[in-house]
């Protein structure tokens, strides 16, 4: 295959595992709350994933089975987490910048204590097959994509669609913009944060499965899950809080962190080894300067949701 | 008389109500319970996940020992526990003046970064051709200056055109990363990419006491210095105004944008003088990982001691307890290296969680259907 297109597909595979976690991130923050716990959730999210894979591992389920099985121990596991971090920030009205870092800390320690006692050889080699269905037996970067990519997308473009075209949706916006407005006419403040929190933790703990079973689907994937959070809470803001915007942010995104290890292939192009840090740097410059540019327009549409990081007490003035 | 009944009985069981005035026994009394509270589920995380203890349930008394044990039971043991705090209240501090006027700078871990790579850019390049007392100097100056200039960046847009500074900080951290990996690949041709401990530039212990003691000293004075700044100068007064009102701020005369600036400036300091103390005082050398997330738990440090300097030596003292604790029984229990972080994180949700019934209060309903209107 075209060396271009194979580095486009790989581009756009990676980007699955951000679209999973900016999706996520973007739906809790249009709730109003900043969840730092972003990293810790998706590695909780592959952690749990595996966990199941590793305990159904010698059944010999249906391949079916396996997918379903595997998903759903991820989103027990992450939407847990997410329930953790709503009831101390919803609830409890905690600092959410500060129980976000928590999370973190406590979902990356538990997911490295959690993996190492796995089997790679249980958990991930017979798995990686059944989730990289239908191209599974492919050499080229068309093996990345399987039965999660497709889910990615899919979650992307429903999210945007529920956000921006549902009734559901524009509540959701209302409580993330003027959560005090918002319960005035009626709609349950504290009913949208949880699910949105926990429904957004959910999809972004599958990114942490997606990255192990399936896109890098190495027993070492789990260390960079991580980095790979952080850089979704960044992709919000480059996709300017509309999740189908991901599936390009995402994309461009993989594209920027991959090719400081891909380009070196390409014929005509020399990259220097000191070049490769700047390289990877990119994705984050480019975040910062949409950032930059998108306070400076100052369009309404384009900016983080006026509520984002404030609890919510309805007796405050 | 019956509809009257009707929203009485709807009336529900309790509502909340801030607490006026926080009684500082009580508030005391409630976060110590939150930490007993989370200690007992550590224990329980903790026979879920050490086979050992699964095996020998009696170990239970060690696993809560090594807390003691992991900081305690040596001077050199002690030591090390004062040094970690030191640099821990160091970052803590420097986060502190800007979250006090409510701009959430999370950037600290990439500001201590920097200002590590600073003092370290200046030992590599000058390290044996100046004398070592002016390349100490350098280096403090360039580690000020580097922590700085990455502080003051997201504030200028902040203060220019209210870019969100959480954003922006956060995302500065990681490009703070990737300028030290540059560095590396350039000054380390060999393709390792780790630089080992430089000759020059080592911040000489004192001639008495410890080898950690210098560092302990200048933290414990920059500790008073900021309790003043912030609490008896004009400009903790401005950070103070602007952080409950920004309108206050503004009637008042007051130019919030030079605040934030300033005050940014000052955290960025702050923050180089923590790189300073990591890369001349401590490692000697610089790695992607100099300041290990340290950065971000100072935020937690700073937001638990309520931004008071004071305060953040029991809140710093707290979490390097708790983390030299959990290393011992990562140790002592042959478990991954990870735990520390399941059991810090533990501990966090419950302090987190109890500032919640130390700011607000329950009110129950008869209480309020009898004597409360009044209030």
């Amino acid at each position: 295959m075209n060396v271009w297109l194979n580095f486009l597909i790989e581009s756009l595979a990676f980007g699955a595992v951000f679209m999973y976690g900016s999706t996520g991130e973007i739906l809790t923050e249009k709730a109003g709350h900043l969840n730092l716990g972003i990293p810790g959730i998706m590695c909780m999210g592959g952690a749990g994933g595996c966990l199941v894979l590793n305990i159904i591992g010698p059944m010999n389920l249906h391949p079916v089975l396996v997918v379903i099985l595997g998903v759903l121990g991820s989103l027990a596991m992450s939407m847990l987490m997410g329930l953790i971090y709503s009831f101390l920030t919803v609830t409890l009205r905690a600092n959410q910048n500060v129980t976000g870092l928590a999370l973190t800390t406590f979902g990356v320690g538990l997911m490295k204590v959690i993996m190492i006692k796995l089997d790679p050889t249980v958990y991930l080699v017979g798995p990686k097959k059944i989730f990289r269905w239908p191209f599974a037996e492919r050499t080229d970067a068309l093996q990345y994509l399987g039965v999660l990519f497709f889910v990615a997308v899919a979650i992307a473009l429903i999210a945007s669609w529920v956000l921006y075209r549902t009734k559901v949706g524009l509540r959701l916006r209302a409580v993330g913009e003027n959560p005090g407005t918002a319960d005035a006419v009626g709609v349950n403040v504290t009913k949208y944060k949880y699910l949105a929190t926990c429904i957004g933790s959910g999809i972004a703990g599958l990114g942490g499965f997606y990255n192990i079973i399936d896109y890098q689907a190495s027993q070492e994937a789990y260390l960079s899950l991580e980095a790979f959070g952080w850089l979704s809470i960044a992709l919000v803001i480059f996709a300017l809080w509309r999740p189908h915007m991901t599936i390009i942010g995402s994309t461009v995104f993989g594209f920027l962190f991959s090719c400081s290890s891909y380009i070196a292939n390409i014929e005509g192009i020399t990259v220097t080894m000191a070049a490769k840090p700047l390289l990877k740097m990119l994705p984050y410059v480019v975040t910062i300067l949409v950032l930059i540019i998108t306070s400076i327009r100052n369009k309404r549409e384009n900016q983080p949701p006026a509520s984002l990081g404030l609890a919510y007490f309805r007796e405050e003035r | 008389m019956s509809e009257q009944k009707k929203t009485a009985a709807h009336e529900p069981l309790f509502h909340l109500a801030k607490r006026s005035s926080v009684n500082p026994v009580a508030a005391m009394g409630i976060r110590l319970a939150a930490i007993v509270l989370g200690l007992l589920v550590c224990g329980l995380v903790a026979f879920a996940l050490i086979e050992k203890l699964q095996n020998n349930p009696g170990k239970i008394g060690d696993f809560y020992y090594s807390f003691i044990k992991g900081s305690f039971t040596s001077e050199r043991k002690l030591w090390k526990f004062l040094k970690n705090m030191a640099v821990l209240q160091c970052i803590s501090l420097a986060v502190t003046p800007a979250f006090r006027m409510r701009f959430w700078n999370i950037g600290a871990e990439g500001q201590t970064l920097m200002g590590v790579l600073g003092a370290i850019t200046m030992a590599f390049y000058f390290g044996g051709k100046v004398p070592e007392w002016q390349l100490l100097i350098m280096m403090f100056i360039a580690a000020l200056i580097y922590g700085a200039v990455w502080a003051v960046i997201p504030a200028l847009f902040k203060a220019k055109w209210n870019t969100n500074e959480t954003l922006f900080t956060l995302m500065m951290n990681y490009v703070a990363t990737y300028v030290v990996s540059y560095f590396l690949v350039i000054w380390v041709p060999s393709g390792s990419s780790t630089l080992g401990k430089l000759k020059f530039g080592k911040l000489p212990p004192l001639p008495f006491g410890n080898q950690y003691l210098l560092i302990i000293l200048i933290s414990l004075a920059l500790t008073i210095f900021l309790f003043i700044y912030l609490k008896y100068s004009k400009q903790g007064y401005e950070i103070s105004v602007v952080g409950e009102s920004i309108r206050t701020a503004q009637y008042s005369g007051i130019n919030v944008k030079k605040v934030i600036i300033r005050t940014m400036v000052v955290s960025g300091l702050l923050c180089g003088l923590a790189g300073f103390i990591i890369g001349a005082g401590l490692d000697q050398s610089v790695t992607t990982e100099s300041v290990g997330g340290q950065g971000f738990t100072a935020i937690i440090v700073s937001w638990l001691a309520n931004f008071n300097p004071l305060f953040m030596i029991v809140t710093s003292a707290l979490i390097s307890l708790l983390n030299s604790g959990a290393a011992q029984i990562s140790q002592d229990f042959n478990v991954s290296g990870a735990l520390p972080d399941v059991i810090v994180g533990i501990i966090l949700f419950f302090i987190i969680g109890c500032e919640f019934f130390i700011n607000y209060k329950f009110v129950f309903r008869h209480k309020e259907t009898g004597k409360g209107a009044a209030k």
